[in-house]
């Protein structure tokens, strides 16, 4: 297989597929979750569920302050590096084209050096990220292989994407190819892992909210 | 309670609904829930860390009811369940947690992480892994009614002493009064003068009430070990009583699992809503307050702070009245950091206090609490649960502070107008 094919291959079917597991995947895990059910309360409510849950899913987003001295470095780098990977992936305009031909609309685009200064950062923070995960007693303790290949998932669209930009040891189609590649295995991996938090955290924050509120407390 | 790891299994499986599901699908690992918890910042073991306590329900929701957790355990690949595993999980599960629930409100993605860990002590409870001292005051609340063994003449007696001491009546098993105080087993043997407050407090503000002698027991030992079944016969006595009695409130005392029992956990225990009313004594007396039927006089110059328990502020949502009520008798009321919904527990509640392999890890984690009462350096310290009064009391004696406690309810029955 040439370049030129291995690049068509992995734009094309090897695309096609990756997004067809990544959409089924994550159907199918929200579906898992609601089809659980849960049982309705009979205790006399204080507050709305609702209107608890909505809050929470907002308000977990700023920790209160004890935490954050607690929790400072995963709560910067944290920030840091979700902030990076929504400006890398949903701001760069080569991006936006792609999410143009498959959804029909567009936004506005940052441009490219401000992309690839945020794709460093984010490189940067995520290593410190591991480092951290390494070092500290509580992550060593929690941390599951997942963790690890999740984390290697996470950066490698951003290093083939910064390598594919500044054509850095390839020609240019194999670097491309290798970066579709590289997001064609985080799309697969994302319904099964960890990764589903950044769709459950909004259910997972509703309930936490909406437990906390029937009582009336704002979580 | 004849246990076994299938009756544990089921008991899991059980719990799981799609709350569980939304939690544990988002974990990220990130350890933050530790710092939250008093169990880990001082006694730093990184099995303590709150989410790690759930991992025997995480591995029956994986198994169980995910795609990839179903074909993992056909290819022998699941984490096994057993009993020796539920046995390292114990003391994790009931000697290094409170169920305070400040990890609930700490994880980034939301996760109730005490929900968790209480569903998860229906598992260990029903497999055989539940602290021997646990199994004991359950058996006790089921056979005697109470889990320190109190019976109704011991209460009869109290309610004799108070009578003579007052000069009122205590209402006992009356027909149609508005409201039937419940009460803890602490109260009656350790701290009468909550009756005696009460009595003082409702003559005053000319309430019907009652405390009954088929139900006066306002602790639940099966929501603390984790039995749902013993819960909710717990909780059956109550709802008897008071249809019984036709009262139109029942109050919870100064307990905070009590209240979460009766309150909160209650009517899903017994699966029906009740009719009638459940309110905190907290909530009664600051309503009193408002109408203008408790009326305080005299001022408390001394500098006095208020200690949340968890399952009354931040599980339970009890957190405006105890202030309300305090400012009406306080010159110098002074917040402790974090008072409120995230208040650090004193490390006795969620049945750690009754468990006397834990009473080391108890007195070591009080140090949170010490923090944060040098801080503020009060007078006097007022609490409204006897659990947290006995355990705050024992820890400052631990750590050689001499701060008095206070009851709200018996401080205010102390500034009653004449």
């Amino acid at each position: 297989m040439s370049e030129i094919e291995f690049l068509n291959w992995v734009r094309g079917p090897g695309f096609e597929i990756a997004t067809v597991i990544f959409i089924a995947g994550v159907i199918i895990r929200v579906l898992e979750i609601f089809l659980l059910g849960r049982k309705n309360n009979l205790a006399e409510a204080r507050g709305s569920e609702m209107n608890g849950g909505l809050h929470t899913i907002v308000s977990r987003s700023i920790p209160d302050k004890n935490t954050f001295q607690r929790s400072t470095f995963k709560i910067v780098s944290g920030y840091v590096f979700h902030l990076g990977l929504l400006i890398t992936i949903f701001f760069y305009a080569p991006h936006i084209l792609l999410f143009k031909e498959i959804l029909g609309f567009s936004w506005p685009s940052l441009p490219s050096a401000v992309v690839d200064a945020f794709a460093v950062i984010t490189i940067i923070t995520l290593i410190a990220v591991l480092i951290h995960r390494l070092r500290d007693r509580v992550l060593r303790f929690l941390s599951t292989t997942e963790d690890y290949l999740v984390w290697f998932l996470t950066i490698a669209p951003l290093i083939t994407g910064y390598m594919a930009f500044h054509r850095i040891g390839m020609t240019a189609p194999s670097l491309l190819a290798i970066h579709i590649l590289s997001v064609e295995l985080l799309l697969i991996a994302f319904p099964f892992t960890k990764l589903m938090h950044a769709f459950t955290l909004v259910i997972a924050r509703w309930y936490n909210g909406a437990i906390s509120a029937y009582r009336g407390v704002q979580s | 309670m004849s246990a076994s790891l299938e009756k544990g299994i089921n008991a899991l499986k059980k719990e799981v609904d799609s709350t569980v599901g939304a939690f544990f699908s988002s974990c990220v690992n990130c350890g933050m829930c530790a710092e939250a918890c008093l169990f880990y910042t001082e006694s730093p073991n990184p099995a303590r860390t709150p989410i790690n306590k759930t991992e025997p329900l995480r591995r029956i929701w994986k198994q169980e009811y995910t795609l990839i957790g179903r074909i993992g355990k056909m290819l022998g690949l699941a984490k096994p369940v057993d009993h020796a595993f539920l046995e390292q999980w114990e003391k994790l599960v009931y000697d290094s947690c409170s169920l305070c629930g400040r990890c609930s409100m700490v994880c980034p993605v939301g996760i109730d992480i005490t929900a968790m860990i209480r569903k998860t002590r229906e598992g260990l409870a029903a497999a055989g892994h539940a602290p021997e001292d646990l199994v004991g005051a359950t058996k006790r609340a089921v056979t005697i009614g109470s889990p320190m063994g109190v019976k109704l003449p011991a209460l009869m007696a109290q309610i004799s002493h108070v009578e003579k001491d007052t000069g009122l009546k205590i209402p006992v098993d009356k027909q149609g009064a508005e409201y039937m105080l419940l009460l803890s087993s602490m109260e009656i043997m350790n701290f009468p003068e909550f009756i005696e407050a009460i009595a003082k407090i409702f003559d005053k503000a000319g309430v019907s009430w009652t405390i009954s002698s088929e139900a006066f027991e306002a602790t639940n030992s099966g929501i603390q070990i984790g039995v749902s079944d013993i819960a909710a016969q717990l909780v059956q006595r109550i709802v008897d009583a008071a249809e019984k009695l036709k009262v139109k409130t029942v109050i919870s005392p100064e307990c905070g699992h009590a209240y979460m029992a009766i309150r909160w956990d209650g009517p899903n225990l017994v699966g029906k809503a009740f009719n009638f009313k459940v309110r905190h004594i907290l909530e009664i007396l600051d309503e009193f307050a408002k109408d203008g039927r408790l009326k305080i006089t005299g001022k408390e110059k001394q500098k006095l702070t208020y200690h949340d328990p968890c399952q009354i502020s931040r599980r339970g949502g009890v957190i405006e009245q105890p202030r309300n009520l305090i400012n009406l008798f306080a010159e110098n009321f002074v917040e402790m950091p974090e008072a409120g919904k995230m208040n650090w527990c004193c490390g006795a509640g969620g049945g750690v206090s009754s468990n006397e392999r834990a009473d080391e890890l108890r007195l070591k984690v009080f140090q949170r609490k010490k923090d944060q009462l040098d801080e503020i350096k009060p007078d006097a310290i007022i609490s409204a649960c006897s659990n947290c009064r006995i355990h705050l009391e024992d820890g400052l004696e631990e750590y050689n502070m001499d701060i008095p406690l206070m009851s709200l309810t018996e401080t205010l029955a102390e500034h009653l107008e004449k």
